[in-house]
């Protein structure tokens, strides 16, 4: 019904959102949420592929990728949490603690 | 999600477009990882966002209104990405099938190849998210160990 | 028998190893075991082989043993070969015995040194080179064996190092050495390729086979002539033997007495068609020797070291040796080197021995009257004196007669003159050392008479041997005149020197030269008694009369002040300038300027890392485009 590459297209239309918000935002948390959705757009992209070759690998990966974003996201938060506590701020502009 | 300037609304719409893109793995013939997808994503992991939006300050709130240059180049240059990947999806297209209802929702199938023939990469990914666990409320715990 | 002769080298050879890598290990009695039984093993086979030799009879063919090819080149070859003659049966019977007896004598003399491993483990080394050298059947091999002495004789000349004049003696043994080395190389060459090879068999066989330029053989022989001249102490290469003296004594009494510095007249000797080929060289061979000769005996004559005089002592003597084969007369010259080797490694072991006696002391101004309290010693100084000397019935005398009377008979009278005239001062001077020495009163302080030892039975006994040998080694090389089949020796060694011009004086001419020979002798003997016995304050009287002479004889002729002036200096200074101009200015600077471009680099580099995420994140960005697009194009 519904052709395959619309699906992938959507897929590619959700990763450059989601990298135009990574660059765009300013506080971290909103920049973890656009890596959120580029994995997604991965997932999607995966679900694609598994449907038009008719092989399920490509929902066992999606799956695993969702377990790992998953840990990612909860050890993530956990470290900006860690930050904020130390420089009482989230924007990514006040990190340069790693500069030179 | 990307416009709304406060991080809760952005939150709350992310959820939302969470549960549309399960609402489009259905679609793709994998109920199972539709499921899994609003159960998970939308679900868990948006909460744990929620949370911690809410512990952390909502004094910077506000998006400054004055753009940078580093931006506008960074969105020229994902609107490029855009447009690469699509032309490297060109010559793909013609061999996309349709799809549909017409290939038929194996659950079992799936649980069977995830048990099979990805059983370590079950179990490791299994460890992982223990692994995540433990060190998430390590990091994020006030204090030191109680004696 | 004669087959076993190849593994002579190679017992020494490994026994050096031995001792260095562990000679800290073993305890003082195994290291000098070790090292004495391994020379005298050498000798044993070298002995076998000779008595094979022997046996084999007049018209054997030298036996020859290859080892392995080392140098291919095209249709050149070069192989570790070695072959036994006559004449190498004499060189390395006389290396291995007098050697043996020298390792006896350095167990007493170096007793009290720390450091015995290493000088044991530097004599084997040397008796493996030298022998090599003299073994070997082709004129590469004979080179590593010529530069293997050379390197010995610096490591053992040195072997107090930490003497500053130790340590400069060595340099200047090693670098005047270096000298003759070059023309020994260019030499080669040409033979080489004149030849096509640098066997002694294949050399010779072109020389008298007529495919041999003379003009090339004349400048082959006079570079390998220079590489002999240094080697063995000629003027004007001679500056580094008499400085050589503080290596200790049983080093001088090896390599610069019996073995090394003859290394140069066995040189010619092998390679005696060449030199016969070219009248020019042999002359200048000659001339040489016999300048040598009396220009060293009278530096001997002033010379207050004990060990100084011998040590000009022998550089006069090797005179002699190539004005024996100057003249053609080469087994004569042989057979000198053969009786010089007794006679003088026994006069530097004795000097030895009384300078262990007086802990010590060589100033021959500070001893005197000592025949009393080195009843040992004495009469094999005495007996090595007589021998060097050309008393009769001694070696000396019969090795030195040999080479006159083959010079006269050449008609060469200005080198005949010359030889007589060195005889008078060789017997002059070694009869001064021995009436300085043990006559007369003792010049020092009674406290040190009383200390005075003789030495121990194992310097002594090897100091007997030889004096044995320094009277007996005379008589198997008697003259024409007793009888024609009395040269033992020459005949011996016929086959090896085969179109040598041999013109033999008449009878009545022998004997009167013998008779000029015995007079010049014991004018020395005589001269020396008047001045150093009878009159013991006549030779002052002397000095004081001829002051200028004296200091120039004193001082060696001013030569080492000359080259010091010509060629050192400048030398070094030119050095110091290219040390600040080029080495400081030039190569430090390039250092200096790529750290410092490195670093100034990195700094600037370095300012990429802000440490802002976004930064980072946009880097991958704008590689992960760029690398899409590329693989879209």
């Amino acid at each position: 019904m519904i052709p395959g590459s619309y699906f992938l297209v959507l897929s590619f239309v959700l990763f450059a959102l989601g990298v135009a918000a990574f660059f765009i935002k300013r506080d971290l948390i909103t920049m973890f949420m656009a890596v959120e959705v580029m994995l997604n757009s991965a997932n999607l992209a995966f679900l694609t592929f598994a449907k038009s070759s008719s092989a399920l690998d490509g929902q066992v990966i999606v799956f695993f990728v969702i377990t790992v974003a998953a840990a990612e996201a909860a050890v993530g938060l956990a470290i900006v949490l860690v930050v904020f506590r130390q420089k009482k701020s989230i924007r990514c502009d006040d990190l340069d603690l790693m500069k030179g | 999600m990307i416009v709304s300037k406060d991080r809760a609304s952005s939150v709350l719409f992310l959820v939302l477009a969470f549960a549309a893109l399960g609402g489009v793995f259905g679609l793709l013939d994998a109920p199972f990882v539709a499921a899994v997808q609003v159960l998970v994503y939308a679900g868990a992991i948006m909460v744990l966002f929620i949370f911690v939006i809410m512990m952390v300050d909502r004094r910077n709130d506000r998006e400054p209104k004055k753009k940078n240059l580093a931006s506008i180049f960074a969105g020229i240059l994902a609107v490029g990405l855009l447009i690469e990947l699509l032309l490297a999806a060109r010559e793909m297209v013609p061999g996309m099938g349709n799809a549909g209802p017409a290939g038929s929702a194996d659950t079992a199938g799936l649980g069977s190849l995830l048990f099979e023939k990805y059983l370590y990469h079950l179990e490791i990914a299994s460890i992982l998210i223990l692994a995540a666990l433990m060190g998430a409320i390590s990091l994020a715990r006030k204090g030191t160990m109680p004696k | 028998m004669t087959e076993v002769f190849w593994v002579a080298p190679f017992i020494p050879g490994l026994s050096a190893l031995v001792l260095f890598l562990f000679g800290r290990l073993f305890s003082r009695k195994w290291i000098a075991a070790q090292a004495c039984l391994s020379v005298l093993a050498s000798f044993s086979i070298s002995l076998l082989a000779f008595l094979g030799l022997l046996a084999a009879g007049k018209g054997a063919a030298p036996v020859v043993r290859g080892l392995f090819s080392w140098i291919v080149s095209g249709s050149f070859e070069a192989r570790a070969a070695f072959s036994f003659d006559p004449l190498a049966a004499i060189m390395s019977l006389v290396v291995t015995g007098v050697g043996f007896l020298i390792h006896l004598y350095s167990v007493g003399y170096m007793s009290e040194d720390r450091s015995l491993a290493r000088f044991f483990g530097f004599l084997n080394l040397f008796t493996f080179f030298m022998l090599v050298l003299v073994l070997a059947s082709n004129v590469i091999l004979m080179f590593v064996g010529w530069e293997g002495v050379g390197l010995c004789s610096y490591l053992l000349i040195g072997f107090w190092f930490e003497k500053p004049s130790a340590a400069a003696a060595s340099k200047k043994a090693f670098l005047v050495n270096r000298i003759g080395d070059a023309a020994f190389l260019f030499g080669t060459f040409l033979v080489l390729a004149t030849v096509g090879s640098g066997e002694f068999r294949e050399l010779a066989a072109s020389v008298t086979g007529g495919g041999f330029p003379a003009g090339i053989a004349t400048l082959a022989a006079v570079l390998f002539f220079i590489g002999a001249t240094a080697k063995s102490a000629q003027v004007p290469l001679h500056v580094w033997l008499p400085d050589a003296m503080e290596g200790p004594t049983p080093v001088s009494a090896l390599i610069h007495a019996a073995t090394m510095v003859t290394a140069g007249v066995y040189m010619i000797c092998r390679m005696s068609p060449l030199f016969a080929f070219s009248e020019t060289a042999s002359l200048v061979v000659a001339l040489t020797g016999a300048v040598t000769a009396v220009f060293a005996a009278t530096m001997a004559l002033t010379e207050n070291d004990i060990k100084r005089v011998l040590a000009y002592s022998t550089i006069s003597q090797i005179g002699y040796m190539f004005i024996g084969c100057g003249v053609g007369a080469y087994s004569a010259g042989m057979f000198h080197l053969f009786a010089h080797a007794f006679f003088k490694s026994l006069l530097f072991l004795a000097a030895g021995s009384v300078i262990h006696a007086l802990a010590g002391e060589q100033d021959l101004r500070k001893m005197g009257g000592l025949r009393r309290r080195l009843p040992r010693t004495f009469p094999p100084f005495l007996v090595g004196a007589a021998a060097i000397a050309g008393l009769p019935f001694f070696s000396g005398f019969f090795s030195k007669d040999a080479i006159l009377s083959q010079a006269f008979a050449q008609h060469l009278y200005i080198v005949w003159i010359i030889g007589l005239a060195t005889a008078v001062l060789t017997a002059f001077y070694v009869f001064r050392l021995v009436f300085l020495v043990f006559y007369g009163r003792y010049r020092m302080h009674l406290e040190t008479w009383s200390r005075i030892r003789e030495s121990p039975l194992i310097m002594t006994v090897p100091l007997a041997v030889l004096a044995f040998f320094a009277v007996a080694a005379g008589y198997i090389g008697l003259p024409a005149v007793l009888g024609a089949k009395a040269n033992l020796f020459g005949r011996f060694l016929s086959p090896v020197f085969t179109n040598v011009p041999g013109s033999v004086p008449g009878p009545g001419t022998e004997w009167i030269l013998m008779l000029l020979s015995v007079g010049a002798a014991f004018m020395g003997v005589a001269a020396a008694y008047i001045l150093y016995v009878k009159n013991p304050l006549a030779p002052l009287v002397l000095i004081s009369k001829l002051p200028v002479l004296y200091s120039v004889v004193n001082r060696k002729y001013y030569v080492d002040e000359a080259y010091e002036a010509v060629f050192v200096r400048p030398l070094v200074r030119g050095g110091e300038i290219i040390l600040e101009h080029f080495d400081r200015r030039i190569l430090d600077g390039v250092l200096n300027g790529a750290t410092a471009a490195t670093g100034v680099t990195g700094n600037r580099v370095g300012l990429l890392q802000t440490g802002l995420i976004k930064e980072y994140a946009l880097a991958f960005l704008i590689g992960a485009v760029l690398f899409i697009g590329f693989l879209l194009i």
